[in-house]
């Protein structure tokens, strides 16, 4: 057995390893390489060093980037996951019509991303038109409309992960609870969050990761307007990468800065969240 | 059963020996990939292509770009091992990148056809872009409007048509009064939305500010400067103030607005006047519900009270440069060649590119009867022929960077908003375009 395992290891690992290969392993060394090239095409690059690096904060748009972005993960972060919570407390109680609720909330996230914004733009502007005004009269307007669209992209596909958790539950513990005295709070805070710890990790991760590397809601809604700040990381990168000859490493660097800010993150409330768990 | 091995065995061979055979064929015939760039016209491109690989037995390849994303398309089709054999570039600052595939036309034939050779894209004593389409662009005005207007008993002004508007004093006192009259002219406003919806805003931070750009090239004597000065700001600002004062959109809703949008408006009969260029026409015409004639669309030169503009025409130039790739086998490249001197010297040619892709080249192969049926070049040429008017050239391909040119745009909205005053418009502007043109090395 363990002989015909080794035997045919590669026939089996053997194709995702090759895809694996070319479609991450490769780019990604590809693009440490050229972080420190002068390129116009992959095949014509000239080593700089560092010099890329210090490009990259020659003014300040990726910084400003940078903060824009975190802000706009903190505040969307906390929206979705509290809205994707309580909706999956309220879809698992056995309401009528549940099934159909789950469904529509889930919806917005079969949209891709650019045309939510644009339709989101529409939808914004026809309501500031009341006004007299258009997203991109102020930053806020901007900042606001890429929570409104995230929150409703993603509070549907956080609510299923969420309500896969809690169904998860088994019913004697909450009898248990409920026989004890304990309260729909005291359950809420004592037994469901405890054990939908996992879910909440998954969702975490997916909201931080998925906020920070936002691009195409950005691009169509406001594409960074007014001026750049309403510009997110991914953004800055691809106008860095394309808008000014010679600039490629840069983006290329900034892309890769930005690959190390995420990993951080992410890796550190990973940690966290991990902590946390509890098997029941 | 081992005969029948022996002959799969075979088998295999010979599908592997066709199939590395058929890429040995490739490479033995000399082949043309052109890389399009607009995409409006991909259609027509590959009716060509079918047209020139029947007549020459050479084969064609035509890929288009998306709208707006040439460079990116470029740059990963030239890296292939297969990679375009003819491309587009948009002028000197696209030519910085592209620099080392550029073979030198100089010796060509399509060279040697060019009416104006300083148009090309020179570099030390090589030719290595040259223009093929020539464009214009301008305020187009619908004339039923306009005359209208001139037949109205109250106007403020002495001049009876158009044809009198000379200076940017007159246009202003003719848009200024038109507003004052736009129920009894049954329009909106008198210029089309200023749209500066994301992407949108080309018309003014490239195209309208190609005008003080030029005339302080002008009285430089120069074509590129490392810094500017901005002397003609106050022009620039003159004729924003007129567009945005006198539109159809209020100022805070401009940001909504995209040129589709404007070109739409004109076309619907609810404003006289958009500033575009002679492409625009297509989407005149193309717009359900168009009730502008063709005869009444016409071109007015975009005037900003620059002393002796009376004189100025339309600006007229080309951001449009092929080029032939210099890292393409030396037989893609002459094939690539045969295919230009095909599209511009042979009548089947010339007819493609009259009535399919609808350029007006500016090739000495091109006879004067030989133009696209099309009302905004027939206005074109009415300029071009006037002896007693000089176009302004397209000096926007000079600009430094698109980074330059966004952050002009954002300051555009900016001042449109009322947030930002002229004066640091300028003086923001006169700095990015220092810093922008020290950053591209």
């Amino acid at each position: 057995m363990e002989k015909s395992l080794k035997k045919y290891f590669l026939f089996f690992v053997g194709p995702t390893l090759i895809a694996f290969l070319i479609a991450f392993v490769i780019p990604f060394i590809a693009g440490i390489i050229l972080s420190f090239a002068r390129f116009t095409t992959m095949t014509d690059i000239s080593w700089v060093g560092f010099s890329n690096y210090v490009r990259a904060f020659s003014n300040s748009d990726f910084v400003n980037a940078l903060k824009f972005s975190a802000l706009f993960t903190v505040v969307s972060v906390i929206i979705i996951n509290v809205a994707a919570f309580s909706l999956a407390l309220l879809l698992t109680r056995g309401i009528m019509g549940t099934n159909i609720f789950r469904t529509m909330i889930f919806m917005p996230n079969l949209i891709g991303g650019i045309v939510l914004g644009y339709i989101w733009q529409f939808i914004i502007n026809g309501f500031l038109s009341i006004f007299g005004v258009t997203i991109t009269v102020d930053a806020k307007y901007g900042f606001w409309g890429l929570v409104i669209l995230s929150n409703w992209q993603f509070i549907g596909y956080m609510m299923i992960i969420f309500i896969a958790g809690i169904q998860n539950i088994p019913g004697d513990i909450m009898e248990a609870a409920t026989i004890d005295g304990a309260g729909p709070f005291t359950v809420l805070r004592k037994i469901t969050i405890p054990l939908v710890m996992p879910s909440i990790t998954i969702t975490l991760f997916m909201t931080i990761a998925n906020s920070f590397k936002m691009f195409d809601q950005n691009l169509a809604l406001t594409a960074g307007a007014p001026g750049k700040e309403t510009a997110m990381v991914a953004l800055d990168i691809y106008n860095t990468f394309y808008s000014r000859v010679g600039w490629e490493g840069v983006g290329q660097a900034k892309a890769l800065m930005f690959f190390l800010v995420v990993v951080v993150i992410t890796l550190v409330q990973l940690t966290i969240t991990r902590r946390k768990e509890i098997t029941n | 059963m081992k005969k029948n091995k022996v002959f799969r065995y075979l088998l295999s061979a010979l599908m592997a020996a066709a199939l590395f055979g058929g890429c040995a064929k490739k490479n033995a015939v000399p082949s043309v990939y052109l890389l399009n760039f607009k995409a409006e016209i991909q259609a027509q491109w590959e009716e060509v292509a079918a047209q020139f690989t029947q007549e020459t037995g050479i084969p064609m390849k035509v890929v288009t770009a998306a709208s707006g994303g040439y460079e990116q398309t470029l740059r990963s089709e030239i890296a292939k091992s297969a990679p375009p054999t003819v491309f587009n570039i948009n002028g000197p600052v696209g030519y910085k990148t592209w620099a080392s595939y550029c073979a030198d036309l100089k010796d060509t034939q399509l060279y040697s056809w060019l009416l104006d050779k300083s148009m090309a894209i020179n570099s030390g004593s090589g030719v290595y872009g040259i223009p093929y389409a020539v464009e214009t662009y301008g305020i187009i005005y619908n004339d039923a409007i306009m005359r209208k207007y001139f037949a109205l008993p109250n106007k403020a002004v002495n001049i009876a048509g158009v044809g009198d508007i000379k200076n940017f004093a007159t246009l202003k006192a003719v848009v200024e009064d038109m507003t004052k009259n736009k129920a009894a002219l049954g329009i909106g406003g008198v210029f089309a939305s200023t749209s500066f919806s994301p992407g949108e805003d080309w018309r003014w931070q490239t195209h309208l500010a190609n005008l003080p750009i030029y005339y302080e090239y002008q009285a430089k004597n120069v074509g590129d400067l490392e810094k500017i000065e901005l002397t003609y700001t106050k022009n620039y600002q003159n004729i924003f103030d007129l567009y945005i004062n006198n539109s159809i959109t209020d100022r805070k809703m401009i940001g909504s607005k995209t040129v589709g949008d404007s070109m739409s408006e004109f076309a619907l009969g609810q404003v006289a006047m958009v500033q575009n260029g002679n492409w625009g026409w297509s989407q005149i015409a193309g717009e359900s519900g168009n009730v502008v004639k063709p005869e009444d669309v016409k071109f007015l030169p975009i005037y900003t009270g620059v002393n002796g503009e009376e004189t100025q025409g339309l600006c007229t130039g080309t951001e449009n440069f092929i080029c032939v790739n210099a890292r393409a086998p030396a037989a893609d490249q002459e094939a690539s060649l045969k295919l230009l001197e095909w599209l511009f010297n042979t009548p089947a040619g010339k007819k493609n590119v009259i009535e399919k892709l609808g350029f007006v080249a500016p090739f000495s192969t091109f006879g004067p009867q030989e133009r696209p049926e099309d009302p905004l070049v027939k206005e074109m040429f009415r300029y071009l022929d006037d002896s007693g008017l000089n176009s302004v050239a397209w000096n926007f391909p000079t600009f430094p960077s698109q980074e330059f040119k966004n952050e002009l745009g954002a300051a555009l909205y900016q001042y449109a908003l009322g947030n930002k005053s002229w004066d640091d418009l300028t003086k923001e502007t006169v700095t990015s375009w220092a810093t922008e043109k020290a950053a591209i090395q």
